[in-house]
């Protein structure tokens, strides 16, 4: 089966847009870095659409490290956002706007 | 004119010098024995100096002079002054002045001073000023002769303001700094225009010796110079010498503790201005119409500062207008080209006005600080001495025949009428009753007549130590012997100081006119009838019937304001001067500076704060804002750029 190659870069452009959107207009931190994810993995798959349109291997191992760094920013976003939690006992970004602890 | 090098002379500034030092160290360690053994010994070791060196230059061939060349001072471009001392007949006589008048003086003042808590900082100014004093009259160049003029007017404003708490004397001595400034600005100029002229000669000197030399070339040369540099000085010794119309600082200026007043305000400081133009009477005497102005100045001021004296009530007030008045007498000397007579009535009036200062100071002192004359009278039982050497000072200062005014006065009286300076003459005639008038009008209203003072006071109130009178009666010895130094033209050994300056004074055009024996004897005898009818005068309105002198006021009521007002001239001063000026001061403080400047520096601080203002909004501190930020750029850049490789 040959899927054409907008597809899938459309579907990594859609996957984007939805994250940027999260990631700035959505009120819950939790939502913001799950958004962060989407936009991330949007571009994972534009990598990896991409690598295989031309055929060069460089741009799916490109992914291996975003998802390792990835993973790596979730566990330590959220290891903020639980102590962030802890201290203002809220989960809203427009709280965080202060630097002060 | 042989010149004698000698290390001498740098010491007699040297002693008063180290006097300011050691009073100061003994102000700062609150040693006041220490102060008042220094204060008047490093005095007394300069009068010893001076004294050696006038009688080392009195061995010496008439025109001699003794130099010290101590270092170069300033060198700057064709300029060179070097810090150089110079002794010659008329410094001599300044020396003597400075420092023996200046010794009793500071005798005095321990007694004056013996309740003062810091009698250390007196003596420290009081022996600067001496140091000044000797600066002025010792320099060889103007620039020097400056320095002690400035050195001697920041002394006077330091004592006049001696009791600072008080606000009355701080502004007199702020009123003293200020006249003179006027003055010593237009003496500047004057220094400024001299040096350019002797530059554009090829000799770029400011040596006094130098400038009175070159006075006839300059005057060929550039004949409007001397004219202007000498009106110019004029203007600087109206300044320090207290005349019209720079006077006004002076009777103000007996806020300060007696024994300054008799020092800087009477004997030395005032009669800079005298003292400067006779030293450069070489430059003078080529500038006729600067001459003319100074008699006119001299002549006005001696009959106006005695008319005001005429009513005053307080003692040293009527002082320090006669103080004014008598130095017109030296300047109208000075300005009809008799330069020995205003230099001779210079020298007894330092005499006998430090004498009757030093009087009054007595009063002061005895009736605890009551100086008014409707409050004092019959005092002459309780302090006999001082009753009678007042008296002394009174009869010299009168122009009474055999007493030192009597020469001095009717020398540069004979002068000016010689010189053809008939109204100048006049003038001063008309002060010399005037002065005969008021100063026996102090004297019986002080020392005769019945008692006035409150009974208390008068309990209390006996003579003075003897550290006081024996000063005073020294000087008044003085003033009555030193008269006789310069007695008319051949009779017994003549005028003896007349000869002695001679050598080092010009000899102005026109005053050499020989007047015959009557007319001179006429002249005395006017003089004479003239101090005689202001003191019998006197005699009646104050002794014979006190009524009269009241009733006469009373009956004379506009004359008798405009005197006792004093012609109203500190207000008109203060009209013209002070206020348009304080006027002046307020535009510049409300309108420029506090609109204009501060406007200025805080709207830039403001549009910077509000600027940073709107810019800070920006910075929320709220994450989507900048993640909204960034999206916003990064579509821009890559829309950009997608749009311009797709060529829209």
């Amino acid at each position: 089966m040959n899927v054409p190659v907008e597809f899938p870069l459309g579907l990594a452009a859609a996957l984007f847009a939805i994250g940027a959107f999260g990631v700035v207009f959505r009120r819950s931190v939790i939502v913001v870095l799950m958004c962060v994810e989407l936009m991330l993995n949007a571009v994972n798959v534009t990598f990896v659409a991409l690598a295989r349109e031309l055929g060069a291997m460089a741009g799916q191992t490109a992914v291996f490290f975003v998802i390792t760094v990835a993973a790596a920013e979730v566990a330590v976003g959220l290891a903020i956002l639980l102590v962030a939690f802890s201290r203002r006992r809220t989960l809203d970004g427009d709280q965080f706007a202060s630097l002060r602890g | 004119m042989p010149e004698i090098q000698t290390d001498l002379l740098r010491w007699i500034v040297a002693a008063p010098l180290l006097g300011v030092v050691l009073n100061i160290a003994a102000a700062l360690g609150n040693r006041a024995k220490l102060a008042r053994l220094v204060g008047p010994a490093s005095v007394i070791v300069a009068f010893g100096l001076a004294l050696v060196a006038v009688l080392r230059l009195a061995a010496e061939p008439a025109g001699a002079a003794l130099v010290d060349d101590v270092y170069g001072w300033i060198e700057a471009g064709p300029l060179a002054v070097n810090l150089a001392f110079r002794v010659d007949a008329l410094t001599a006589m300044m020396l003597l002045i400075i420092t023996g008048i200046g010794s009793l003086i500071h005798i005095y003042a321990l007694g004056y001073m013996d309740h003062e808590p810091d009698v250390a900082r007196f003596f420290a100014y009081m022996n600067l000023f001496v140091a000044s004093m000797l600066v002025l009259v010792l320099a060889d160049s103007l620039a020097l002769l400056f320095v002690g003029w400035e050195g001697v007017g920041a002394c006077s404003y330091l004592l006049i303001g001696f009791w600072y708490a008080e606000r009355a004397n701080a502004d007199a001595g702020q009123k003293a700094m200020i006249a003179n400034r006027v003055g010593d600005a237009a003496f500047l100029i004057g220094m400024f225009i001299l040096f350019w002229g002797m530059n554009a000669l090829h000799l770029p000197s400011l040596k006094l010796s130098a400038i009175n030399a070159a006075a006839p070339l300059l005057a060929s040369a550039m004949p409007w110079l001397p004219t202007l540099v000498c009106l110019l000085l004029l203007v600087g010794a109206t300044g320090k010498s207290a005349q019209i119309p720079l006077y006004v600082w002076l009777p103000d200026a007996m806020a300060g503790p007696t024994p300054v007043s008799a020092l800087i305000h009477v004997a030395t400081m005032v009669t800079a201005g005298v003292y400067m133009i006779a030293r450069l009477s070489f430059l003078y005497a080529q500038a006729p119409v600067a001459m003319d102005v100074v008699a006119l100045v001299g002549a006005s001021t001696c009959l106006f500062a005695a008319t005001i004296a005429l009513v005053q009530d307080d003692l040293k007030k009527v002082l320090a207008y006669s103080t004014v008045s008598q130095i017109g007498y030296m300047v109208l000397g000075v300005g009809v080209g008799a330069f020995s007579a205003g230099l001779f009535h210079l020298l007894t009036h330092a005499l006998f006005k430090a004498l009757l200062f030093l009087a009054a100071g007595a009063v002061m002192h005895a009736m605890h600080g009551e100086i008014r004359m409707s409050k004092l009278g019959g005092l002459g039982a309780k302090m006999p001495i001082t009753s009678k050497v007042f008296l002394v000072g009174s009869l010299a200062i009168a122009g009474v025949p055999g007493f030192s005014g009597f020469f001095s006065k009717d020398m540069v009286l004979e002068a000016a009428f010689a010189g053809g300076h008939r109204v100048a003459w006049l003038l001063g005639l008309m002060g010399a009753a005037c002065t005969a008038f008021y100063i026996f009008r102090a004297y019986f209203l002080t020392f005769r007549t019945e008692v006035r003072a409150e009974p208390e006071k008068m309990a209390h109130l006996h003579e003075m130590p003897p550290v006081m009178t024996v000063p005073l009666m020294i000087l008044a010895l003085g003033a009555v012997a030193i008269g006789w130094l310069g007695l008319p033209g051949g009779f017994l050994w003549g005028n003896v100081l007349g000869e002695w300056l001679a050598p080092v004074l010009a000899r102005a055009p026109g005053h050499h006119a020989h007047l015959s024996a009557a007319t001179l004897l006429g002249l005395m005898g006017l003089a004479t009838t003239a101090a005689l009818a202001g003191i019998a005068l006197a005699w009646v309105f104050y002794v014979r019937s006190p009524a009269l002198a009241g009733r006469l006021a009373a009956r004379s009521g506009a004359a008798y304001r405009l005197l006792w007002n004093k012609y109203w001239i500190d207000e008109i001063y203060d009209g013209l001067f002070v206020r348009s000026y304080a006027a002046w001061s307020r535009f510049a403080w409300r309108v420029v500076d506090t609109t204009i400047v501060d406007g200025l520096v805080n709207g830039v601080g403001q549009s910077v704060t509000l600027l940073a203002g709107l810019w800070r909004r920006v910075q929320s501190g709220d994450l989507q804002h900048y993640a909204l930020a960034t999206l916003a750029g990064a579509v821009t850049l890559v829309g950009g750029a997608w749009a311009l490789t797709a060529g829209f």
